[in-house]
């Protein structure tokens, strides 16, 4: 096991992606936050409240629930039974940058999945996608606008994201 | 990713009775159905988990609510349907149980929801044919969806069913969904109470995990939740009781009896309801009742249902496969 990052770079990611992602947005367009469960859901209202503490306003926060719109569901591999979870977006998407946190990019499937979800509650200005760890081996056309880490982890490895609320401690490491 | 717990896994590819279900495998059909709730409130009512699946609606008893509440279940997880009731097909025409699933097993179906007049056809169904088998009510048997949409209601609204004192009243004997409701409440750890006449209790009854009583009004002040059973005259033979005014009378759920109710008490029906026989208006229609979100979570809990059984059918086609 190899550690990849520690709780204090993954705060530091934190606050660099939040400052791109201000950067990039137009200010008369209202931003909202959206994780995919379940490290996803914790990264994205961490960096909610990063957002709003720099831009000095509201930041809605929601969670996102991508079981349904797996491609894989009807045969989840290691015979893992994906367990169907609520959708939590207490705000509407309409005309909103959107964005999308996942904890890490991988094959793309997981980030094509959520954009089926997300469409199918309403039309977003624009869904941006933002992840902690950026992982070589996409499988779908599909890059992050906002990346922390970078890494060309050899396929067969596993890149765990673990923080504290989930998980008791906070780091990111290869198996 | 790991799991510090072992996950449970839903392993059955049909749904016939509450009976045979462990509370966990009851709760885990309750959580799942949670996540399919906001489905039915959103703009886009559509998931797709169960595109290109075939799902038949094989009812021979008559029924509008359950029928349309497991055809929206099934669009809405982006199945297709096919209607087939006693009226409208070669059901009528004498065609057996077996020869009428094997026929729709021809044309492709992955999973058949059915309703017949005798207990236990839904497991024999499930014995001759490949298709995932879900029990939408057998004989004087089961009818699950009905019990666990009751359960998961109670548990949204209580949080638990554990120590919650429940009555169900009415035509025990003729009633499936007192069978469903009385596995699935127990199961949970909820105390149920069966109150009726004696001559509209079964036979069996001491037999069965519940207490009976013969009087609503000592049971009233008690309860948690009661839950009012239809008045099934269609399948009430003889004379259980000795005009409708009279059972009107002593087992009707009336304004002045929930005088004497717990103030939070809640109002169940399985519907339909014969106003001012089982329950009056007021009642129905009362700030106690839940009637109508048992409808809407009706819903959710069968698109739960029919989720889960075809995952467990995908799942042993995997298995079959890889061996």
């Amino acid at each position: 096991m190899k550690v990849l990052l520690n709780s204090r770079q993954i705060e530091q990611i934190l606050k660099k992606l939040s400052s791109r992602i201000v950067a990039g947005t137009p200010e008369d367009v209202e931003i909202a936050v959206i994780g995919i469960r379940s490290r996803g859901e914790i990264l994205a209202q961490r960096l909610a409240a990063i957002l709003a503490k720099k831009i000095k306003g509201d930041v809605p926060c929601g969670t996102l629930d991508i079981t349904l719109y797996r491609d894989d569901i009807n045969s989840p591999k290691n015979g893992v039974q994906p367990k169907v979870r609520p959708t939590e977006i207490g705000f509407s998407i309409d005309d909103k940058i959107i964005i999308l946190v996942d904890d890490v990019l991988h094959t793309g499937r997981s980030a094509r999945a959520a954009m089926d979800a997300l469409i199918d509650l309403g039309r977003p200005n624009a869904i941006r996608l933002a992840v902690l760890v950026d992982r070589s081996g996409r499988e779908f056309p599909i890059q992050a606008d906002y990346a922390g880490y970078k890494t060309n982890t050899k396929p067969g490895k596993i890149v765990q994201v673990l923080l504290k609320e989930s998980d008791g401690k906070e780091q990111v490491v290869v198996d | 990713m790991a799991h510090k717990t072992k996950e449970f896994k839903w392993e059955k590819k049909h749904l016939l009775g509450l009976r045979e279900l462990s509370p966990d495998e009851i709760s885990y059909i309750l959580d799942t159905a949670a996540g399919f709730e906001q489905i039915s409130a959103r703009a886009v009512k559509k998931t797709p988990p169960l595109r290109g699946k075939l799902v038949v609606n094989l009812f021979f008893e008559d029924s509008t609510r359950t029928r349309n509440s497991f055809a929206l279940a099934a669009s809405r997880l982006s199945a297709d349907v096919v209607e087939f009731t006693k009226n409208d097909s070669s059901v009528s025409k004498g065609e057996t149980l077996l020869d009428t699933a094997r026929n729709l097993e021809a044309m492709g179906i992955d999973i058949v929801v059915i309703r017949h007049g005798a207990g236990g056809a839904p497991k024999l169904l499930s014995k001759y044919i490949n298709a995932c088998v879900v029990n939408a009510g057998d004989g004087y048997c089961e009818h699950p969806t009905q019990g666990l949409l009751d359960v998961y209601t109670i548990r949204k609204l209580r949080g638990s069913l554990k120590g919650l004192k429940i009555a169900i009243v009415g035509d025990i004997t003729h009633s499936r969904v007192a069978r469903s409701d009385m596995w699935a409440m127990t199961k949970l750890g909820a105390k149920v109470t069966f109150v009726g006449p004696p001559t509209l209790l079964p036979p069996n009854v001491e037999q069965l995990p519940v207490k009976v009583s013969y009087s609503l009004d000592d049971v009233i002040e008690k309860v948690d939740v009661i839950n009012m059973l239809r008045i099934q005259f269609e399948r009430i033979g003889g004379n259980p009781f000795p005009s409708v005014r009279e059972y009107s009378h002593y087992f009707g759920l009336t304004g002045e009896r929930m005088k004497k109710a717990k103030p939070d008490i809640l109002v169940m029906h399985p519907g339909p309801i014969n106003r001012g026989l089982e329950i009056e208006s007021e009642v129905a229609d009362g700030r106690n009742s839940v009637i109508l979100q048992q409808v809407s979570n009706g819903i959710a809990v069968r698109m739960a249902v029919l989720f889960l059984v075809n995952q467990a059918a995908a799942q042993q086609v995997k298995q079959i496969k890889e061996t």
